[in-house]
């Protein structure tokens, strides 16, 4: 059996990244594959569907049937009941995390209501710019805050419980290397974006993994960027601010992912996408829609469709692999 | 925008007339802000029976000469939702019926009235049984209370996708087979669940047999729903164990019932959603305008004015604007505020009435109690 290596000099990177918007209905993976020219077996990764993660087969119908899925919700289910100390930190650490939610969205609806209402105040006009930047830095050194709050929690439970030296962790891991190893692509689906990030990082999914391309949808996609950003202009209350999650597995860089924008977004209010633009630079925030794609070889663009960048100045355009 | 009865008024307005004016047209007939009701038939008298706090309660509608229409036409503003009777007097006596030309109805314990759906307002979709949500399940349930010392019960609601290895919130709901046969709050948790916009959560649907007692500040309920209800729930069913997953629900006295427990509770209950809750108090004296079955919730709410206290993490208030309750929920807000916990109001152009609190279920509960909706991109 392969043995997981997670020592930086394996960690090689996927060979390409392919980021694409929702799959159910208008399906792009298959293009974007061909666009990537990957060719051979995909491991999938569903947990994102949560106790539906086993119902693969229509993905896996639609890649030729060459599949293997890595399974990482089942197996933690499997680990939480076989390894009840890890299971107990784990729990514990969620539930802080969700603490730690819950009092940054209260700090975060004060500091993007206060932006809201320095934009409505009249005054000269360099005073206005200077306070409103000001809340902008406000909110960006809060989102700051709690990724580093986040990050520590993480670390606290890394160096207490050391999952990777635990021989029930580590069990999976090399079950997982070796499914990977035989793959030469692996495809994340969307779903819940939570349960998806959690499962890879028990598993340490990014520092196992080999060169293999990465092919990410939706909540997938999310996951893989640095930073995973919850989003929703359609709630039953209206607008609901915008909030970080927590880190992803770092695999796409400088690109905030927003999917689903058609159902998610008021792309066409100014004051949200100059907001959201300006908070989480230097990243680009990229909207995917159903229909769209982005691929990428090492760091470079190898192709965007339908892809939407917002831009600080308020305005939604069409992103193309020149615009980066 | 002049009514368009108007245009018949002013043509010597015969009953065939009137047959061709009403042909086509919806009743009561709203044209932006005016609305005219209409009744055809003999009669002494035809009266509007509404329950708007602030305008007459019975507004009488107009004969048209030579004809057996009967009208009246009054400001409506817009998004407005009324429940109304006519008032049909003739020699024998007076009846009070639901309006014949109207199909739109509203139930409620007392039998069913007529609602105007003024301009702008819609029935939402998420009310209504949807056939792609999954259904959750209601099973009865019953327990012995010390407090009270007699058996108490109700109906337990279980989420479609139950699972005994989750842990899940608690709303206890006041009142709970009203809400369910007037209200449909079945179809409500089964929609809001299913669109993610409320998390799975376990609902305990609790009844009173003497509501009027037992929800206007009795220590017995706080008790039972705390020390015996709560336990015997988690001893059931895997219940989250925090202040943020437990949450009171209630209308009317069921309002009453849920702050007063709240408050005799601090830091146990974390959510609190309270639907034209009947808050009344006095600035002087200890009796309210309503009468002694409200002694004994001036005496609470008089006193939580005078010391107001957070006790709770969250508290969604509703209302209509057009029950007298306003005032006193209005009044409630600011001092809610004042003492730091989470509050969220919304007013509503409708009434004292299972709709109303319908119509806010949607706003209130994906507040209080926050869905997976932002977590899943599928």
């Amino acid at each position: 059996m392969r043995q997981a290596s997670t020592n930086d000099d394996a960690r090689l990177g996927p060979c390409a990244i392919a980021v694409l918007g929702q799959q159910r209905f208008v399906r792009t993976l298959s293009s974007a594959i061909a666009a990537l020219d990957v060719r051979g077996r995909f491991a999938l990764v569903t947990a994102g569907w949560q106790e539906r993660e086993g119902e693969d087969q229509e993905l896996t119908d639609y890649l030729g049937g060459n599949t293997v899925n890595l399974r990482l919700h089942r197996r933690a289910d499997e680990l939480f009941q076989n390894d009840r100390e890890l299971a107990e930190a784990h729990r514990k650490k969620q539930e802080l995390l969700r603490y730690k939610q819950d009092f940054y969205r209260i700090r975060l609806e004060h500091e993007l209501a206060a932006n809201h209402v320095i934009r409505l105040r009249s005054a000269p006009k360099e005073v206005l710019e200077q306070e409103e930047q000001a809340s902008v830095v406000a909110v960006q050194q809060l989102d700051a805050y709690h990724l580093k709050q986040c990050a520590k929690l993480h670390d606290d439970f890394e160096k207490k419980l050391k999952p990777s030296e635990r021989p029930s962790v580590r069990r999976h891991m090399d079950e997982i290397a070796e499914l990977l190893e035989g793959s030469k692509a692996i495809a994340i689906a969307g779903g819940h974006v939570a349960t998806l990030i959690n499962r890879m990082r028990l598993f340490d999914l990014a520092g196992i993994m080999g060169t293999q391309a990465v092919f990410a949808w939706s909540g997938g996609a999310m996951a893989i960027s640095e930073r995973v950003v919850l989003f929703h202009d359609n709630t039953p209350e209206g607008a609901v601010a915008a909030e970080i999650l927590d880190f992803g597995l770092g695999l796409l860089k400088g690109i905030l992912v927003l999917p689903q924008p058609e159902q998610r977004l008021h792309l066409d209010d100014k004051e949200r996408v100059g907001v959201m633009a300006r908070r989480f630079a230097p990243s680009r925030v990229l909207a995917f829609p159903a229909s769209s794609h982005l691929t990428l070889r090492g760091d470079s663009i190898h192709s965007a469709e339908n892809v939407s960048s917002l831009d600080v100045d308020g305005v939604c355009r069409p992103f193309t692999e020149q615009a980066s | 925008m002049t009514p368009s009865i108007e245009t018949l008024l002013a043509d010597q307005p015969t009953n065939e007339k009137v047959d061709a004016w009403m042909s086509g047209r919806k009743f009561p007939l709203v044209e932006q802000t005016a609305a005219t009701f209409v009744w055809r038939g003999e009669a002494e008298g035809v009266k509007l029976r509404h329950f708007i706090y602030g305008l007459e309660t019975a507004q009488p509608l107009a004969r048209v000469p030579d004809t057996d229409l009967w009208w009246l036409t009054t400001e409506v503003p817009p998004r407005s939702r009324i429940e109304y009777k006519l008032e049909v007097i003739r020699s024998h006596g007076s009846e009070w019926v639901q309006d014949p030309l109207n199909p739109h109805r509203a139930r409620d314990p007392f039998g069913a009235n007529s609602v105007l759906q003024g301009d702008g307002y819609r029935m939402p979709e998420w009310v209504l049984p949807d056939p792609k949500a999954r259904r959750g399940v209601l099973e009865p349930f019953s327990l012995h209370s010390a407090a009270f010392g007699q058996r108490r019960g109700g109906h337990i609601y279980l989420p479609a996708r139950f699972r005994p290895t989750r842990q899940y919130p608690l709303l206890v709901m006041h009142d709970g087979a009203d809400y369910l046969k007037y209200s449909g709050m079945k179809s409500v948790f089964d929609n809001l669940l299913e669109r993610l916009e409320v998390p799975d959560i376990i609902v305990a649907l609790v009844d009173s047999p003497d509501r009027l007692v037992e929800y206007g500040n009795d220590e017995r309920h706080a008790r039972y729903l705390t020390e015996e209800l709560v336990p015997h729930l988690a001893s059931r069913f895997p219940l989250l164990d925090q202040p943020r997953a437990r949450g009171l629900m209630g209308a009317s006295f069921g309002g009453v019932a849920s702050f007063s427990t709240a408050i005799r509770y601090p830091g146990f209950w974390g959510r609190l959603l309270l639907q034209s809750g009947s808050f009344a108090f006095t600035d002087i004296g200890r009796r309210n305008h309503r009468g002694p079955v409200f002694d004994r919730v001036v005496e609470f709410i008089n006193e939580f004015r005078n010391a107001p206290r957070p006790v709770s993490e969250r508290v969604f208030v509703s209302c209509g604007v057009y029950e007298s309750l306003i005032y006193e929920n209005r009044s409630l807000v600011p001092i809610l505020e004042g003492t730091g916990m989470q509050v969220r109001f919304v007013e509503a152009r409708d009434g004292h009435n299972w709709e109303n609190w319908r119509d806010r279920s949607r706003e209130g509960l994906s507040w209080l109690f926050r869905g997976p909706q932002m977590m899943v991109y599928e």
